[in-house]
């Protein structure tokens, strides 16, 4: 199994948090900035309607006979008329003395430059204040009137209060939309990455072609590099089953010969001993040509699995004929071969790689079975269409049934039985190929149960 | 009746009795007036411009679901109650007068405090403070006998020709409020004076015929009656409709060129002792004024009038009101008012 890689952090969530904290920095800002406009813009409302008013009085301002007589229009203070009905203070000195109008008004009268606008605290509520001034020439005298008028800033705040929620609520609006538009350009931006892993997941153990299908610029050195990786991965797999078949094709030919020259001198020799010596030596040469075989075998699976053939057949024929090729060999060793067929067992498969490890499994249990015992193999077609080995040997050592299937793993009770540990590799590899499974399992009795399902 | 109102002069303290009130009475609830002590009684302390039998219905109303609760009704001028008011405004609970600007620059010092749910009309109120409650227009009252056979005037121009054709009639027969003292009367002069030059003028032939000035509106409609006076100007129509003995004499004019229209109003003050008192009566004044219920026995006329005024001419709750309330405002307008009225 491939270790699981190491994660740090997410590019989904790097992306997201990224757009997300943008938009409500965004949406932040511009609340207020908005906000500290309006609160100029309603301010310099209130300050031009102020000093209009602070204007009609100080032009209604006359001398006469050293008097003055301010005869201001009603429209001095019916043009502070607010919806919020904001309370108008006013007052209106002479060269700084108090005149008319409300008396203990915060008043800057006395200082040599009044400021136009001031906002200040009066009965506890806070007011803006427009003072200006005028000088009034009579015949012998020159007099400054100073003219304030105030006014409570309820309608201001209302006002602001009212562009607060709006700019707020719009605020949100695009805040909201930014978090869904971010949300879906981060799953947009994942999407080629998600789909890559899925077309690389997604494919059978011996695929290694190149990802052909287009995917966006930035990840295009990604799948060249994958490619390039899985083009010598695939070169060097299929060097090196090449080599395997092309050493075993090369050492099984050569064993032939040797084997029949033994057979052939085991005739004539007559020395025990001797005998002996040639018997060990047949049987080495077996078992080393068998081994050859099944890694021809095997490189020829790994080379049809690719390119599977798919013929409408017969499982029970199939097995039918195994069995009556195998059964010389039974009969060698005293072993009954009981083969039981529900027909028709039809499947599309390839007859060639069935055949091969079908015929894996019953010499397994040929070799694993003691003398005058009984193999038995069903063929069954539902639920899938599957063929049962069982045998009466020792059955798989419990601890190893997991791992026996795989490339040269041998049982620990197998030792003195010729055999390369490849037989079951093939059986599951064919059985994969054709989407099925491999199951290994004891019988109640001892014996080992294997059962190939399609 | 289940109540009585009884006039008290000897119980109060010596510094109210000093003050010289027009009218003063206490009305008591039922629980009261077996006890005949008030000592524990809630007191509700109304200072009002408005006669005492216009709102002794509406008092008595007031009373019939608070049994336990008695009312000091205290009546004096309108700009008379602007001067005791703020020279101790701890005092009352409630203000009530029809001098508009008075009461308007009252609220806008401070002295009012708002009744959140109270809900009348944008134009009847100010600052949730200040509330008005009835729609009073100032009309010319005729004493009809010395227009026998005459053209009654509808407007102050034909008011002005009336008075020029027949001087021998009308000569010291002509009554207006003394704007000095009354403050109604300054809010109807100065918001006339503001509509149209056509005051000054009717003011001046006035004042070349004599005429006699008056603190208050029941005081024309008395002299009108018993034949001192022939014409009123600038009275509050309602005064002269509600005493039946003088309707039939009297005719009541809205001047058709432009008829000032007042709003009496109240508020409950600042620091009024009974707070929640006072805002319950002036929920149930305004209910009473707006709902038009019996108007054979609240005699105040409803703040919603019927179309036979138009809106506009209104006087408008608003910071304009204290344009002529300003010192040299003031003492420029009366002394122009003086020098046509008095000769």
């Amino acid at each position: 199994m491939a270790e699981p890689g190491q994660v740090q952090g997410s590019l989904r969530n790097r992306l997201a948090v990224t757009l997300i904290g943008g938009a409500a920095l965004l949406a932040l800002l511009l609340f207020l900035v908005v906000r500290s406009y309006a609160a100029q813009i309603a301010q310099q409302g209130q300050d031009s309607i102020l000093t209009a008013s602070v204007s009609s009085i100080l032009d209604a301002a006359v001398l006469r006979d050293d008097q003055v007589e301010i005869d201001f229009p009603y429209a001095a203070f019916s043009m502070l008329t607010t919806a919020a009905d904001d309370q108008v203070y006013y007052a209106i000195y002479r060269d700084g003395g108090f005149l008319s109008g409300y008396a203990d008004l915060p008043q800057q009268a006395s200082s040599a430059v009044p400021k136009q606008f001031q906002t200040a605290l009066y009965d506890g509520k806070a007011v803006r204040i427009s003072t200006a001034s005028r000088t009034l020439l009579g015949a012998d005298v020159r007099t400054r009137i100073t003219v304030s008028v105030a006014q409570t800033q309820d309608a201001l705040s209302e006002t602001l209060n009212q562009i607060s929620t709006n700019v707020a609520s719009f605020g949100l609006g695009f805040f909201m939309l930014a978090v869904l538009l971010s949300f879906w350009v981060t799953s947009v931006t994942i999407a080629p990455l998600k789909r890559l892993t899925t077309s690389v997941t997604r494919r059978g153990p011996q695929d290694l072609r190149p990802l052909t299908k287009p995917v966006p610029s930035e990840m295009l050195p990604l799948v060249n590099s994958l490619n390039t990786l899985m083009g010598r991965l695939n070169q060097s797999l299929s060097q090196s089953e090449d080599f395997i078949a092309e050493a075993a094709h090369r050492v099984r030919t050569p064993l032939a010969t040797v084997r029949s020259y033994a057979e052939t001198t085991l005739q004539r020799v007559d020395k025990e001993e001797n005998r002996q010596a040639l018997r060990s030596m047949v049987r080495a040469i077996d078992e080393s040509s068998r081994a050859a075989g099944q890694l021809l075998d095997h490189a020829m699976i790994t080379f049809r699995a690719d390119h599977l053939e798919h013929e409408d057949l017969d499982l029970g024929d199939l097995v039918q004929e195994l069995v009556q090729r195998l059964t010389p060999v039974a009969e060698m060793k005293d072993i009954d071969l009981v083969l039981q067929i529900d027909r028709p067992v039809r499947l599309i498969g390839d007859a060639i790689l069935l055949q091969n490890a079908i015929r894996n499994l019953i010499d397994n249990a040929l070799k694993y079975s003691p003398s005058e015992s009984v193999i038995e193999i069903s063929v069954t077609a539902s639920p899938n269409p599957q063929v049962a080995v069982r045998d009466q040997g020792a059955g798989f050592p419990s601890d190893e049934i997991a791992d026996l299937a795989q490339r040269f793993s041998r049982g620990n009770n197998a030792r003195g039985t010729i055999g390369s540990g490849l037989g079951l590799t093939i059986a599951q590899d064919v059985a994969a190929a054709h989407g099925g499974s491999l199951t290994l399992s004891n019988t109640a009795g001892g014996g080992a149960c294997v059962i190939f399902s399609v | 009746m289940r109540y009585i109102f009884c006039l008290i002069l000897g119980l109060w303290p010596l510094a109210l009795s000093a003050q010289n009130w027009e009218d003063r009475q206490i009305f008591r609830g039922a629980a009261l007036q077996d006890a005949g002590a008030n000592a524990d009684a809630v007191q509700l302390r109304i200072l009002s411009s408005t006669d005492t039998a216009f709102f002794t219905p509406i008092i008595h109303r007031f009373l019939a679901d608070r049994p336990s609760v008695s009312i000091e009704y205290l009546v004096a001028g309108s700009a008379q109650i602007d001067h005791i008011f703020r020279q101790d405004p701890t005092q009352y609970d409630l203000i009530i007068s029809s001098a508009m600007d008075l009461q308007f620059k009252l609220t806008n010092d401070g002295y009012a405090q708002p009744i959140e749910d109270l809900v009348t009309p944008d134009w009847a109120q100010w600052r949730q403070s200040l509330f008005a409650f009835t729609s009073e227009p100032a009309a010319i009252v005729i004493r009809r006998a010395d227009f026998d056979g005459q053209p009654i005037p509808q407007t102050r121009q034909e008011l002005i020709e009336a008075l020029r054709a027949r001087p021998e009639v009308f000569r010291n027969r002509l009554g207006t409020y003394d704007i000095r003292r009354s403050g109604l009367g300054y809010l109807f002069a100065t918001q006339d004076a503001r509509a149209s030059e056509t005051y000054w003028r009717l003011t001046e032939v006035m004042g070349n015929l004599g005429t006699r000035l008056y603190c208050c509106s029941g005081d024309m409609i008395t002299d009108l009656a018993n034949g001192k006076l022939a014409v009123a100007y600038n009275v509050l129509g309602s005064y002269a409709l509600a005493r039946s003995e003088t309707a039939s004499a009297l005719t009541v004019v809205l001047a058709a060129d432009f008829p000032t229209t007042m709003m009496r109003t109240g508020f409950v003050t600042a620091s009024a002792p009974q707070p929640d008192l006072a805002k319950e009566f002036i929920r149930h004044l305004i209910q009473i004024q707006t709902e038009a219920v019996d108007p054979e026995s609240f005699l105040l006329p409803p703040l919603i009038q019927s179309q036979t005024i138009p809106a506009q001419s209104t006087i408008t709750l608003g910071p304009a009101l204290m344009t002529y309330l300003d010192t040299l405002k003031r003492r420029m307008f009366l002394k122009e008012w003086t020098r046509a009225i008095i000769r």
